[in-house]
């Protein structure tokens, strides 16, 4: 591969600013490699490689190229609205429909001066653990292309991952960021609720939806977050608050210091007693990346925080109940496909035929069961409940913070990628990948997985959550033990590939 | 649909056997300049869907951000109608499909609503009458359909409809009085002076400029009827459609008529949702409210409560 493609976001950084390479070099670098590549990985639904080149072409003859972020490539899960660029959330609903508008995101990112590649592969309206969700195809781990890289936002992670781009905007709702990039060896942050915008992010759980960054190294995640975060008023559940230090976190933590970091390993996620699903090739790469955190001078303890056993439930009752209710605005009446409109039909018909058409089985199965979990005399025994259930996670969150700790670790994924297909089959089996992300989901607190090492081959991610709006905490955690494994896991796909 | 002409009784004969209980639920289009949820203009008449943007169409990803100035004019409507401010209150999603809802779902309120327990007092022959207002709260309004081809303009044998977005998202303002009995004759008046009067208020404030016609302000009227002396309660209708001061009066008296039509023949009240005809002064069934839909109410979570200070509302009450 083209040595620019191996290139992290900071060296592309570096390499521009000095004149070494411009944006268009570095740019058409990617689309050849995603021409020469993606067909076999599956990482993007859509490439528009004349629009990428002209707008590195601007840049370059701006001069702004290696300042910030300005002239380095970028892929968008197609879960983010893009003015004019066909987005479908993974969808067929959505097949063809160009947006009249831009996520703030991706504006925020085109303002910085990147250069979006594409539109990435998802499982579809951000439903799944593995991409084979997706409408129209599955994405490839590029560890072992017969395994899945994750989900949701498995096209991102193999997009960087295989060196289809430097990084990569996801989105997490349950862990959609974290497991993917465990899996496919990246880092992947899924910030403080409120923290990045989600005006243009189509919405799959209001309450729990998060834009985050995927990337090979824990400082390249780092510059991303801080161009998309921040206050956006457009969307009313965004904190007003500036973005944590979560650059200067990164540089500090690549020292590998962190004495006086007191770390919580959770009982309840992998721990005694609740070992059950996890492999042990993933607990082993676990408790010795928790043996490098002490190394690195942190007092670790085990914490129990009881009600994360009850997370997965809850959190499979409070999405569905709010997706079922985001995706009631596909219809077929205003925009994406109509199915049934012959002149013959009323409008009832049409819209029960367009979405019978359009929604694959797994976001049929969560509006059914989100609109089940709503309805009249079951609202208090399952929404109002999970919810109660909800406030006692975060209120287990806090007791351990509170209680003096200042970071909570687990492994990221009970297990490493599985082959494809594995479990399509039995959706409970595909809920349980989730089933250490789901705390930090319902609590809203910042979490991040780094990669801690490999087993059987295939990645093992470590998880790194801190109390809200300390997103800064995981990145430096993140980069000290990024710092102690040495090279980028990634970098074993380049050798591979060479 | 039937078009036999309905039996009524004679107005002063339904008296001497029953007793009306009325409600009404009004609700205000605020005169705001933009719409409730995003920027776009309210203003009334433009071309249709030339005052749209991603949110009030519903877009994928679009968010809702609350109008201050509309939550302002509740509030003031709601303390001159003698209204407690709740403290802390949330919007809700009602859930249903619809082309003229564009996301699905209705942004409102549900057991949260953001003005309670109010009252007007209103005087009819000399007599004051007492409603109760249950509850002023904040929602959105719908898009406006347009059946094209059927004779009457209405959705029964129209060929297509259009729909015109540019009033999807205005704000609205829901007031729901609670059922009130011992109106007697006079029932008709009551609903009218009511409503006249409430019209006055609003106007007043310059929170609306309550236009019927236009549509700014709109008025359902319920009506149910108890055996007189019994203290039960009657089966209620919900008539809509009535689009001046002198049809609230006119439907009340025409159902207090037909009810008691099909009550004295042994017959039983239908609940469901009628539609006044204006040049006929009559109701003729809508759609049927024995199932009531399922609106799955929630809090709606895109949005953050609301929680107006104390001291500002103590100012808007001052300033009333």
């Amino acid at each position: 591969m083209s040595e620019l493609t191996t290139l992290t976001a900071v060296e592309l950084q570096a390499a521009l600013a000095a004149g070494e390479t411009s944006s268009v070099e570095v740019t058409r670098a990617h689309l050849d490699r995603i021409a020469a590549e993606d067909g076999a990985l599956g990482a993007y639904l859509h490439v528009d490689g004349d629009a990428a080149l002209a707008r590195a072409a601007e840049i370059d003859a701006g001069g702004a190229a290696g300042t910030g972020l300005a002239g380095i490539p970028v892929a968008l899960k197609d879960v983010f609205v893009t003015e004019g660029v066909p987005t479908t959330s993974g969808s067929r609903i959505l097949e063809g429909w160009r947006p009249p508008y831009s996520a703030t995101v991706a504006s925020r990112l085109a303002d910085a001066g990147t250069v979006m590649l594409g539109k990435t592969n998802m499982d579809e309206f951000a439903m799944g653990s593995s991409t084979e969700n997706s409408a129209y195809a599955p994405t490839r781990n590029p560890w072992d292309r017969d395994r899945i890289p994750g989900g949701s936002s498995g096209g991102s992670s193999t997009a960087v991952a295989g060196h289809l781009a430097p990084f990569a905007l996801g989105t997490d709702t349950g862990g959609s960021i974290r497991q993917p990039a465990a899996l496919t060896g990246l880092v992947g942050h899924k910030p403080t609720y409120g923290s990045v915008s989600r005006y243009g992010l189509i919405a799959f759980s209001s309450s729990l939806d998060q834009a985050g960054p995927m990337a090979r190294t824990v400082l390249d995640a780092a510059l991303l977050h801080e161009a998309i975060g921040g206050h956006d008023p457009r969307d009313s559940t965004s904190i007003d608050a500036p973005v944590p230090a979560v650059v200067e976190a990164a540089r500090r933590g690549a020292d590998g210091d962190l004495a006086g970091l007191r770390v919580g390993v959770v009982r309840e996620l992998g721990g005694d007693g609740a070992r059950e699903g996890y492999e042990q090739g993933v607990l082993d790469r676990f408790t010795e990346a928790v043996a490098l955190l002490e190394a690195a001078g942190a007092q670790v303890r085990e914490v129990s925080c009881p009600s994360f056993g009850l997370a997965l439930p809850a959190y499979y009752l409070i999405a569905p109940s709010e997706a079922s209710s985001n995706l009631a605005r596909f219809e077929g009446m205003r925009f994406g496909i109509r199915v049934g409109d012959d002149g013959g039909r009323d409008v009832d018909e049409v819209m029960a035929l367009t979405r019978e058409q359009g929604f694959g089985p797994e976001v049929k199965r969560r509006i059914i069961l989100g609109t089940y979990a709503l309805s009249a005399g079951y609202y208090d025994a399952y929404y109002g409940q999970a919810q109660k259930v909800r406030t006692l996670v975060g209120r287990d969150f806090g007791a351990a913070f509170d209680g003096g700790l200042d970071v909570l670790v687990s492994p990221t994924s009970p297990t490493v990628a599985w082959p494809i297909g594995a479990r399509v089959d039995d959706p409970l089996a595909m809920y349980a990948a989730d089933l250490c992300t789901l705390p930090a989901s319902l609590a809203g607190v910042p979490a991040i997985s780094v990669p801690c090492g490999l087993s059987e081959g295939l990645p093992v991610g470590l998880q790194v959550m801190a109390p809200a709006l300390a997103d800064d905490r995981c990145y430096r955690v993140a980069a000290a033990v990024e710092a102690a494994l040495g090279a980028p896991l990634t970098d074993q796909l380049v050798e591979r590939a060479a | 649909m039937t078009t036999t002409a309905p039996t009524l009784v004679e107005f002063d004969d339904v008296l001497t056997r029953w007793e009306p209980v009325i409600g009404l639920e009004t609700h205000v289009e605020l005169g705001t300049a933009s719409k409730m949820f995003c920027g776009c203009s309210t203003t009334f008449g433009a071309e249709p869907n030339t005052q749209t943007c991603p949110v009030c169409l519903g877009l994928p990803g679009s968010l809702p951000v609350a109008n201050a100035a509309a939550v302002e004019s509740t509030i003031r409507i709601g303390l001159a109608l003698g209204c407690r401010i709740a403290p802390w209150s949330r919007f809700a999603r009602k859930n249903y499909f619809y082309p003229d809802i564009p996301k699905g779902f209705q942004t409102s309120q549900y057991d949260e609503p953001l003005c309670v327990d109010g009252h007007l007092d209103v005087e009819v022959d000399g007599e004051t009458y007492r409603v109760e207002i249950e509850r002023v709260h904040l929602e959105e309004d719908t898009g406006k359909n347009l059946h094209v081809g059927g004779a009457t303009g209405r959705i029964h044998g129209a060929d297509h409809s259009l729909v015109d977005f540019n009033r999807a998202g205005i704000p609205l303002v829901e007031i729901v009085t609670r059922p009130v009995a011992g109106a007697g004759a006079r029932a008709p008046e009551v609903a009218r002076a009511y409503v006249t009067e409430l019209r006055e208020i609003i106007q007043a404030l310059g929170a609306s400029d309550v236009r019927m016609e236009q549509g700014s302000l709109r008025c359902d009227v319920n009506l149910s009827l108890a055996p007189a002396g019994s203290g039960a309660w009657g089966t209620r209708t919900e008539t809509k459609n009535v689009n001046s001061l002198r049809s609230v009066e006119r439907a009340v008296r025409h159902e207090m008529r037909r009810q008691a039509a099909v009550l004295d023949a042994g017959g039983r009240i239908v609940q469901e949702t009628r539609h006044f005809h204006e040049d006929t002064g009559s109701t003729s069934p809508g759609r049927s409210k024995e199932e009531a839909t399922d609106y799955r109410y929630f809090p709606e979570p895109d949005l953050v409560p609301l929680a107006p200070d104390a001291e500002w509302i103590e100012k808007l009450a001052a300033d009333l």
